[in-house]
């Protein structure tokens, strides 16, 4: 026992005197991963945390860093809470040479708490496809990025498709929507876009809660089974989304006229409802579960070297993609950033630039290995969502396939709402809006 | 031979009754509030302050007013979380439709509608005890987490539900730097436990222990159970409410009703356990091991160069933290602050301790 202490103790002083001695490398840079691999949450989150990782990874194996720097990441587990979320990007925000790149808080609660500390701290917010929809006005929220598109553009998009399946969005005159949604920010964020667009189309909205974390919805469905809505929206989360397919067929509610944002539209989703979620619709914000270049690279260079963070049949599901697809937006932010100021460690100030001036076109997409998973992004300081195209995918009882082309959120209805409720936030916090220069 | 009170003599009706009536508890605490107003913002990083000293010392807060509720009055509340959302949202509706008004007074006002709800909520503890009570108060936290969640008007129509609080000043002083904050909250919770202690050791305190001990036997030597159970709801919601507004402005800055849900609830009766029931000492003790242990088992295989996947770390913060309460329940049913009194006895006898 003695020895056993003895040389633990060595061990110990010895790797404490190599770290010491190992020399500070200054060409790093620190990226903080807030990831849900435990927890309600944790059947999504954890594909979602592999695919952003993996590509960190790739990029430091495959081309060793970029441009030369290296980058480093620590993960965070914040459980899908809020103030777990808010201890993490505390614990994240200083480390690496300087300082933490970006946040992907994973979590539109989270994206509110931090929205407040981001702007203090001069670190990015990345919320792709999630967070607050407003956040897309980048005169007034300049931290925060919600690239690829808002809920609000998603609510569009699907209020486009429904219409369309009807003849027509004039043809929605009189029909019955119902949202069925994550009672929390999340889950309430569509209602606006979605009021404006029953306004104006006059087809009735109804949304129906559904307390988290969504395991308990007789209640709800019972409500959906009385009111017989022509479509059924689903903005769920996690084990949320496939009790509710489940108790869409007790029912007997058709899948097919159901449509989920894009977090309810993967594989842990419909795949715990087995043959009830055939027919079943989401929107995809951009991907499904595509392959492409990247993948063979991320499994040739990271799996098969045995680095891979999950399993190797996992890699291209909807949400390691989503993760993926993250990760490529925060390098090639770097990237673009480094143009600037220069191939060394970048501060999150000179990130945001890179972020507000990325400029991914179809040459940049393909040789990233993503042609024909990524629409050509362009971000500005007036657009902070870079992209508004979006698909329909169906689960079809063993895979997603796109059952429509692409359709864009319209900016005619979109940016109005945008812009009135960033003036509202900013009228709230005595912000001037206006682009930040550098 | 340190701690003993041999030639401490009380010469005066006022010495004998004073808060500390020991030289060198009083030495004790001036040393402790040294450390927290002084020693702490110079030497605390951001980390410490933001992450651990302002979620400790708001929770503390909200511990030490449960503790008068269910450690001195004995009467059992699962609503904690639904008070605090009381103070939350009454604080940020003052704010924000009396915008002139200072947010430090808009908390203490919040603190009164907290008061007036758990009161109201208190009722049903004149004719139920125990689990049944508890039961009652749970009814109170899901339907206050529903009101703020359904009625819009306490978000102001905010359309995500989630509301942002507005800068916290006092006299030009904004508290925006994390050691302001931390000294705010510091500030509040030293005076709210001095008001507690004094509360506690008072007439009526010794009215809510009596009804705690044996409500019957209370009430037959002359105290009014309407009066001690509701003043001690009172009382009780008045810190919780409070420590919701600080843990809403102060700590989260923006939040949603799920940040007051049930397992704040939870959390704070945990607390209070831990810590030990009808102590103030134990409020504090109790908070300190429940917000800052997950942190520290959460961090603690990095700090040792253990490689483990973060699922792992989760996973076995949740085990060895519930193995741990499960552990100082059995060797310490009374909690923390009976561990404390213990040792305190053993030093009065030390170097004799038997």
């Amino acid at each position: 026992m003695k020895s056993f202490w003895t040389r633990s103790v060595a061990a110990l002083t010895l790797a404490g005197a190599l770290a010491a001695a190992m020399p500070v490398q200054a060409n790093e840079q620190f990226i903080p991963v807030l990831v849900y691999r435990s927890g309600p949450y944790a059947p999504n989150g954890i594909h979602w945390a592999n695919g952003y990782v993996d590509y960190l990874n790739l990029i430091n194996a495959r081309d060793g860093g970029i441009n030369g720097v290296k980058l480093t990441y620590e993960e965070c587990e914040t459980g899908y809470a809020t103030d777990r979320g808010v201890e993490c990007y505390e614990r994240l925000k200083g480390k690496g040479p300087t300082g933490a790149t970006v946040f992907n808080p994973a979590s539109t609660g989270i994206t509110y708490a931090l929205t407040e500390k981001a702007s203090v701290d001069k670190i990015p917010i990345i919320t792709m496809g999630y967070g607050r929809s407003e956040s897309a006005d980048g005169r007034v929220f300049p931290w925060n990025f919600p690239l690829l598109g808002t809920y609000w553009t998603a609510a569009d998009v699907l209020i486009q498709h429904v219409g369309k399946l009807s003849g027509g969005v004039e043809q929605l005159r009189g029909k019955k929507i119902a949202l069925v949604y994550h009672d929390s920010p999340f889950g309430k964020e569509p209602i606006p876009l979605l009021q404006e667009r029953a306004k104006r189309h006059g087809f009735n909205l109804v949304t129906i809660p559904v307390t988290h974390p969504g395991v308990e919805q007789k209640a709800a469905w019972l409500q959906v089974r009385q009111q017989r809505p022509d479509y059924v929206l689903l903005w769920g989360w996690g084990v949320m989304n496939s009790t509710a397919i489940k108790e869409a067929a007790a029912v007997n509610y058709p899948r097919e006229k159901m449509f989920g944002v894009w977090w309810a539209g993967a594989e842990p989703d419909v795949l715990p409802a087995g043959a009830s979620a055939k027919g079943y619709n989401a929107i995809a914000l951009q991907h499904s579960a595509d392959k492409g270049a990247i993948h063979q690279d991320i499994l040739k260079h990271v799996y098969d070297k045995g680095k891979g963070a999950g399993k190797k049949e996992d890699v291209g599901n909807v949400l390691y993609n989503r993760g993926l697809i993250n990760a490529l937006l925060v390098v090639e932010s770097i990237r673009t950033a480094q143009g600037k100021y220069g191939k060394k460690s970048l501060t999150g100030e000179q990130v945001r630039w890179g972020i507000e001036n990325l400029n991914l076109d179809q040459a940049r997409i393909k040789a990233a290995g993503f042609y024909g998973i990524l629409q050509p992004v362009k971000v500005s300081c007036n657009d902070h969502e870079g992209v508004r195209h979006a698909r329909i995918h169906q689960w079809d009882g063993a895979k997603w396939s796109f059952v429509s082309g692409w359709l864009e959120g319209d900016n005619s209805i979109l940016r109005p709402m945008v812009e009135g409720a960033a003036a509202k936030y900013a009228k709230e916090k005595n912000l001037t809006p206006g682009c930040m220069k550098g | 031979m340190i701690y003993r009170e041999s030639g401490q003599f009380k010469t005066s009706y006022v010495a004998d009754q004073a808060v500390f009536p020991i030289a060198q508890d009083r030495w004790f605490i001036a040393a402790w509030l040294l450390v927290g107003f002084v020693l702490v913002p110079l030497i605390a990083n951001e980390y410490m302050l933001r992450a651990i000293l302002i979620p400790f010392a708001i929770m503390a807060l909200a511990a030490l007013g449960l503790n008068i509720l269910v450690g001195y009055c004995g009467q059992l509340s699962l609503g904690t979380g639904g008070f605090m959302a009381v103070g939350a949202y009454a604080a940020y509706n003052l704010c924000i439709r009396i915008p002139e008004l200072n947010p430090i007074i808009a908390f203490v006002i919040a603190g009164g509608f907290a008061t007036l709800v758990g009161i109201l909520f208190g009722i049903p503890s004149l004719r139920i005890k125990g689990y049944y009570l508890a039961v009652a108060t749970l009814a109170s936290q899901f339907f206050l987490e529903w009101l703020f969640n359904r009625v819009q008007w306490f978000t102001n129509y905010a359309p995500s539900g989630s509301v942002s609080a507005p800068p916290v000043t006092l006299f030009g002083l904004t508290f925006d730097t994390p050691v302001l904050k931390y000294l705010l909250c510091l500030a509040i919770l030293v005076v709210f436990a001095l008001v507690a202690k004094n509360l506690v050791r008072g007439r009526i305190g010794r009215a809510w222990m009596a009804t705690r001990d044996m409500d019957v036997a209370a009430e037959i030597i002359g105290i009014r159970p309407m009066y001690a159970k509701l003043s001690a709801f009172a009382v009780s919601s008045f810190f919780v409410g409070v420590a919701g507004a600080l843990w809403a402005f102060i700590h989260l800055g923006s939040w949603e009703p799920a940040a007051f849900d049930i397992n704040r609830s939870f959390n704070i009766l945990f607390m209070v356990i831990i810590g030990g029931l009808g102590s103030i000492v134990g409020g504090f003790l109790g908070a300190a091991f429940i917000t800052t242990l997950p942190l520290i088992l959460n961090q603690a295989p990095q700090w040792f160069g253990i490689a483990l996947s973060t699922a792992m770390i989760s996973h076995l913060e949740f085990m060895i933290f519930g193995a741990l309460i499960l552990f100082f329940l059995i060797v310490e049913p009374l909690g923390l602050a009976r561990l404390w009194r213990i040792g305190k006895e053993k030093l009065r006898l030390w170097p004799f301790p038997h």
